[in-house]
């Protein structure tokens, strides 16, 4: 596979920024993912793809809205919609076993992982700075661990995933990564952020 | 503003994009009845209170929806997928 760059230019540059006097509040980084993909069922096959998606991914997902799993190998999914996931794991392979696996009668599969990019986001003041951009609520009792959002920055989309207690994952278009890196450096800037 | 979408919850109604009058009820397709087509393209009731409409999640699950909502108080009443709503785009 063709090596990807990475669309956030030298704006994004490692280094503390912001207000970091008494420590960095957040830690902000490009997570690397080697597959990135969207399976949708059609409709009255959302059992079938959810139980496809599984059994391939090594994952206990369910079709609930929100719902999300990760396992230790990094293969991570969560639903976006109404029979509609987002999946990703640092295999490459894992978008074409994907496709080769899923029937065309369940579903559709689309390999996303030159059209998407990926923030991580993690600290002891990661929901304060989200709420500033999304009206979602952040506390870990309203958006557990594993389980994901989808919404929207003004018009640009994203989806969110809850990896830990003070880490989440952001999936935006590729094409706006750059802006959307200096929305959330912005967000940062008064508690202080790490760029590694 | 705020809208229940049936899957993701209350969410902010910049989320959603508004897709028109839920209540009008397509001609048949071989009708040429030119008063029915131009009702059905052009003409819309605009009531003051209850109306249904269609809006789509676009900034969150992308689901089609019908809501019911009062045009002089913009209370939500009802939200569902449109999908499950009786004849489609027919109110």
């Amino acid at each position: 596979m063709v090596e990807r760059a990475s669309p956030l230019g030298s704006d994004f540059r490692p280094g503390f920024h912001g207000d970091f006097a008494e420590g960095t509040g957040v830690t902000i980084l490009e997570a690397i993912k080697g597959s990135i993909v969207e399976a949708n069922a059609w409709p009255g096959e959302e059992k079938t793809l959810t139980e496809n998606l599984s059994a391939i991914c090594r994952l206990k997902l369910s079709a609930a809205p929100g719902s999300g799993a990760a396992n230790r190998e990094g293969t991570c999914a969560f639903n976006i919609g109404p029979g509609r996931f987002l999946l990703s794991g640092q295999d490459e392979a894992l978008a074409g076993d994907l496709i080769a696996a899923i029937d065309e009668t369940t579903g559709t599969v689309t390999d996303l992982s030159h059209g998407r990019t990926v923030f991580a986001i993690e600290g002891s003041q990661v929901e304060w700075v989200l709420a500033k951009l999304f009206a979602l609520d952040f506390s870990l009792s309203a958006f557990p661990v594993h389980t994901g959002r989808a919404t929207a920055h003004h018009d640009l989309f994203v989806q969110i995933q809850r990896r830990g207690e003070k880490r989440f994952e952001l999936y935006v278009f590729r094409s706006f990564a750059r802006a959307f890196a200096k929305t959330l450096r912005r967000a940062s800037e008064d508690v202080g952020y790490t760029i590694r | 503003m705020l809208i229940d979408c049936p899957h993701c919850g209350s969410r902010d109604l910049a989320e959603f994009s508004y897709q028109g009058d839920a209540t009008r009820a397509r001609p048949d397709l071989a009708s040429t009845d030119t008063k029915a087509w131009l009702d059905y393209v052009y003409n819309r009731p605009n009531p003051a209170g209850r109306h249904r409409e269609f809006w789509q999640h676009a900034g969150g699950c992308r689901a089609h929806l019908v809501v019911e909502r009062d045009t002089l108080t913009h209370e939500i009443l009802t939200v569902a997928f449109a999908r499950d709503a009786a004849g489609g785009d027919a109110a």
